[in-house]
């Protein structure tokens, strides 16, 4: 059952094309990435699915919604969290308070009752700290718990990231970027990671990425993108084989990528 | 080093983290409890209006400090409130009791509808906005005779409950006492829930909270309605203090006060906020008690206390942006982590070239 | 008639655009908002007063020194208090630049006086008659300086290497930077600028409304004239400050009572609620 499906996106920013028909589809409980050189328009995508841009044509639908009609605030309702190529933490905030953060979909309480913190509340506030708890086991957040996410170094903060997305319980967890400025260690741990994520959690995960290593060893699924466009569509091992993607990366070499 | 040892969830959600700090509050309790039996009537002057402020300051907070919608023209929300009640009271002859939350709502509700274009405005625009907003209202008072008696100003009169008559300072001081207690714990619950954090993380990072499914839109309105709710009755209190309301009570300086009350306390912080609210009332009194010391030149001008005000905002900004909690905070860090306390921990971290403009 | 009202509002509108101009010079260059902007009109009004009348200096040499003394000023007030802020967030620096205003607004008032003072006539107030209309050599005056000093700048800004400089830092800081233009002098003299200009206002604004220290109260109407303009654009500022100018003497006329103080605000608000970024401005998004 398809969870996610991106038919003829496109998108201009002034005179410039960003995406050109980009159409694939994404099967529940996969791991997909997408790959494609700088300015690919990989994080546009995101940004589309979790409206931050309008597309000028095109559909997404996500578990028979149709994304495109949904104010962005919605989309967590919907279940799709994401993490930024550039991280957008609440700096001023402990790594706690950004993780509980992620549960507000979920919240029972509306401001009188929490100006008067009745017992509901107090409860409500306990449970998720449970919740977030599991997920700080998950990622090995442990020593972070209560620090300024602002004086956190940065592959800390990507955890960070993705533990708050996953806090939000989704159904699809977008990451953009999620290796990069890490060293080759914390990149085999994050491959367990989301491979534990697609398995444990039974989250699917649609994954921008440049490391081939990363996408190779865990992707169900790879699309290439090239200056907006798709290139080409299909298992990791043809993609890495296929020509134009290799020129896409490389030039006019031969040979295979990774 | 303290180091807080956690036994269950409910330690982590205690209102207070520390028994010291919860023995400190309680202290502050009894003290300003007892504070009226030692203050003479001068004292006790300020001390409501300095409870006034505070107030106005806690609304002007959530606004600002958290939700990080800079208000320049927050007097107008003061105005409202005290003229509300002023006429609730005095033409419509309905009793204090129940013009203090009708104040409050109405206040509350136009704060509402001013949030609502102002959900367009980015950072200075909204501040300029909120600016000229309080430059209408203050025209409106001028104007609108039949409400506001215009130039004329209106006079109001202290209740009483009971047998219970408000009519000395002292008495009316406990008034301001239990509200502006039980609003700054509205506030401090509202902080460690989820709407609290939303409201923060609005301000940290709008796209990030949208992602998390918090409604802009919704949650700023909100903050609009809840910060014009506290100045209101902060504006109806301090009404019937004063006895007498008129125009000139409500004009631009005093929005920028409130600011400034905010800014010099500590920006984000309901400590900050009490701080500041003290340090500015205080402020023109202690002027007064030190001019005695300086050259009689110095001595005689009137216009000494703006500029003392602006020298002390221009410090504050340049050597201690987080206000005077902020200085404290540092203080207790510095103790906290002794020997261990290295000089470039806050050091600002020096944002160049950072645009305001692609923010 | 008509043209009567237009041009009183055009006179006046004339000052908003030069005050306007000195605005948006410096927040174009240096992203600060500048409160104080008033008060530098306020303070070159002064300052030529106390040259004509107490050191008796004849008005067209007392006019050049208020302006460097204004502009020495600017640069100093730059160089002093404005450098500590590089960087800070935006608030601050509107915080920093209101604290300015209060205190030039005090210092004003101590050094010279609180009471208020009429200004020498530079140009006469009698009514002459002009192409069919009546008008008096004061508003000519105004307008007439308003057109030099706007289009002196404009020459300063298209065909001097500073002025080019000046637009560089304007657009990209770090550009600039690594171009060789030497930010920090740009920004002190922006701020000479912005000060001169609005210290020109202040002499041509003087005789209307008289001397006060708290004069400077008309500079927040360089917000909606700025805002009008699109806050990033000069001629905009201008523009916005005529046309803030003639609608507010036509509010006067046509409006009841009490619309004609708050036209500016209620115009600034419908601004601001439509196009945010002014009319002739640009929106940026984050990118994220």
């Amino acid at each position: 059952m398809s969870i996610l499906k991106v038919e003829n996106l496109s998108i201009n920013f002034g005179g410039v094309t960003a995406l050109a028909e980009v159409s694939f589809t994404m099967e529940q409980g996969q791991i997909y990435s997408l790959i494609g050189p700088n300015g690919a328009g990989k994080t546009t995508v995101f940004n589309c699915i979790t409206r931050i841009y309008k597309p000028t044509k095109g559909t997404i639908e996500f578990g028979g919604y149709n994304v495109l009609k949904m104010a962005p605030h919605r989309i967590a309702e919907l279940g799709i969290a994401r993490t930024f190529q550039n991280i957008e933490l609440f700096s001023n905030m402990t790594v706690m308070e950004n993780l509980l953060l992620a549960r507000h979909r979920l919240k029972k309480s509306n401001f009188l009752t929490e100006m008067m913190y009745l017992p509901s509340v107090k409860r409500q506030e306990v449970l998720w700290r449970k919740i977030v708890e599991e997920i700080i086991d998950f990622l090995d957040l442990h020593p972070y718990r209560e620090a300024n996410v602002m004086n956190l170094p940065y592959g800390i903060r990507k955890l960070v990231e993705l533990g708050r997305a996953l806090a939000l319980e989704p159904k699809l967890l977008l990451l953009d970027e999620p290796s990069s400025g890490m060293n080759p260690e914390e990149k085999e741990d994050l491959g367990i990671t989301i491979k534990d994520i697609q398995r444990y959690l039974r989250i699917s995960v649609l994954m921008v990425e440049h490391d081939m290593n990363l996408v190779m060893q865990i992707s169900d699924r790879v699309c290439a993108l090239n200056y907006g466009r798709v290139l080409i569509e299909g298992l990791p091992e043809e993609i890495q084989r296929n020509n134009e993607v290799i020129q896409a990366y490389l030039g006019e070499e031969n040979g295979s990528i990774a | 080093m303290r180091f807080k040892m956690r036994r269950n969830y409910e330690d982590d959600v205690a209102l207070f983290k520390w028994k010291s700090t919860f023995l400190f509050y309680s202290f502050l309790f009894l003290i300003l409890i007892t504070l009226p039996l030692f203050s003479n009537s001068y004292i006790i002057y300020i001390l409501n209006l300095i409870g006034i402020y505070t107030i106005v300051s806690l609304g002007l907070q959530i606004l600002t400090g958290y939700t990080g919608l800079i208000s320049l023209g927050h007097v107008a929300f003061f105005a409202i409130g005290a003229y509300s009640s002023a006429y609730l009271t005095s033409t419509l002859k309905l009793s204090f009791w129940v013009s203090l939350p009708i104040s409050g709502m109405i206040t509350c509700v136009i704060g509402f509808i001013v949030g609502i274009p102002a959900l367009r405005m980015r950072g200075l625009y909204l501040a300029i906005a909120t600016m000229a907003f309080s430059f209408i209202i203050e025209q409106i008072i001028l104007q609108w005779e039949g409400v506001t008696n215009g130039v004329r100003g209106i006079t109001l009169t202290r209740p009483t409950l009971g047998l219970i008559s408000f009519r000395s300072d002292y008495v009316y001081y406990y008034l301001i006492l239990s509200i502006a207690l039980l609003l700054t714990m509205g506030i401090r619950n509202l902080l460690r829930s989820p709407m609290g954090r939303a409201l923060i993380a609005i301000r940290d990072s709008e796209i990030a909270a949208q992602v998390m499914g918090i409604h802009l839109g919704r949650y700023k309105i909100i903050a609009f309605g809840m910060s014009a709710f506290y100045t209101g009755i902060a504006g109806c209190l301090f009404g019937h203090f004063m006895k007498y309301i008129g125009p000139e009570n409500f004009t631009l300086l005093d929005s920028i006060g409130f600011i400034v009350m905010i800014l010099i306390g500590g920006l984000g912080t309901l400590q900050g906020a009490v701080l500041g609210s003290v340090f500015v009332t205080f402020l023109p009194e202690f002027i007064r008690l030190i001019k005695d010391f300086f050259p009689s030149i110095i001595k005689e001008q009137s216009g000494i206390q703006p500029l003392v005000y602006a020298l002390i905002l221009i410090f504050f900004i340049i050597y201690e942006p987080h206000g005077i909690y902020g200085r404290w905070l540092k203080l207790k860090f510095y103790f906290e982590m002794f020997p261990y306390y290295k000089k470039d921990t806050f050091r600002r971290e020096r944002k160049f070239y950072k645009s305001e403009r692609s923010r | 008639m008509i043209i009567q009202e237009v041009l009183g509002g055009l006179t006046l509108g004339s000052i908003y655009a030069l005050v306007a101009l000195g605005f948006v010079l410096i927040y174009k260059t240096t992203e600060v908002i500048n409160f104080a902007q008033g008060e530098f009109m306020t303070l070159g009004a002064f300052i030529s007063f106390s040259l004509i009348t107490s050191i008796k200096l004849n008005i067209l040499l007392a006019i050049p020194i208020t302006l460097i003394l204004t502009f020495i000023f600017g640069i100093l007030l730059d160089r002093l208090l404005l450098r500590k802020l590089v960087g800070e967030e935006a608030f601050a620096l509107v915080m920093v630049t209101i604290g300015i205003s209060i205190g030039m607004r005090s210092l004003i008032g101590m050094i010279w006086t609180y009471d208020t003072l009429s200004f020498p006539q530079i140009f006469s107030k009698n009514p002459i008659r002009m192409l069919g209309i009546i008008t008096t050599p004061l508003q000519i005056g105004i307008i007439a300086t308003t057109i030099a000093a706007v289009a002196l700048l404009y020459i300063f800004f298209k065909y001097t290497r500073v002025g080019i400089a000046m637009q560089a830092t304007a657009q990209n800081q770090l550009g600039s930077y690594l171009m060789g233009v030497n930010v920090e002098r740009i920004f002190g003299l922006v701020w000479g600028i912005s000060c001169m200009a609005a210290a020109i206002a202040g002499i041509l604004l003087a005789p209307i409304i008289f001397l006060n220290h708290n004069m400077g109260f008309i500079g927040i109407k360089a917000f909606p004239a700025a805002i009008i303009g699109g806050f990033g654009s000069i001629p905009g500022a201008v523009v916005g400050g005529l046309i803030l100018g003639v609608s507010e003497s036509m509010a006067g006329i046509y409006l009841p009572t009490g619309f004609k103080d708050v036209f500016a605000s209620l115009i600034l608000l419908i601004v601001l609620m439509i196009r945010p970024g002014g009319i002739f401005g640009i929106q940026e998004k984050k990118r994220v």
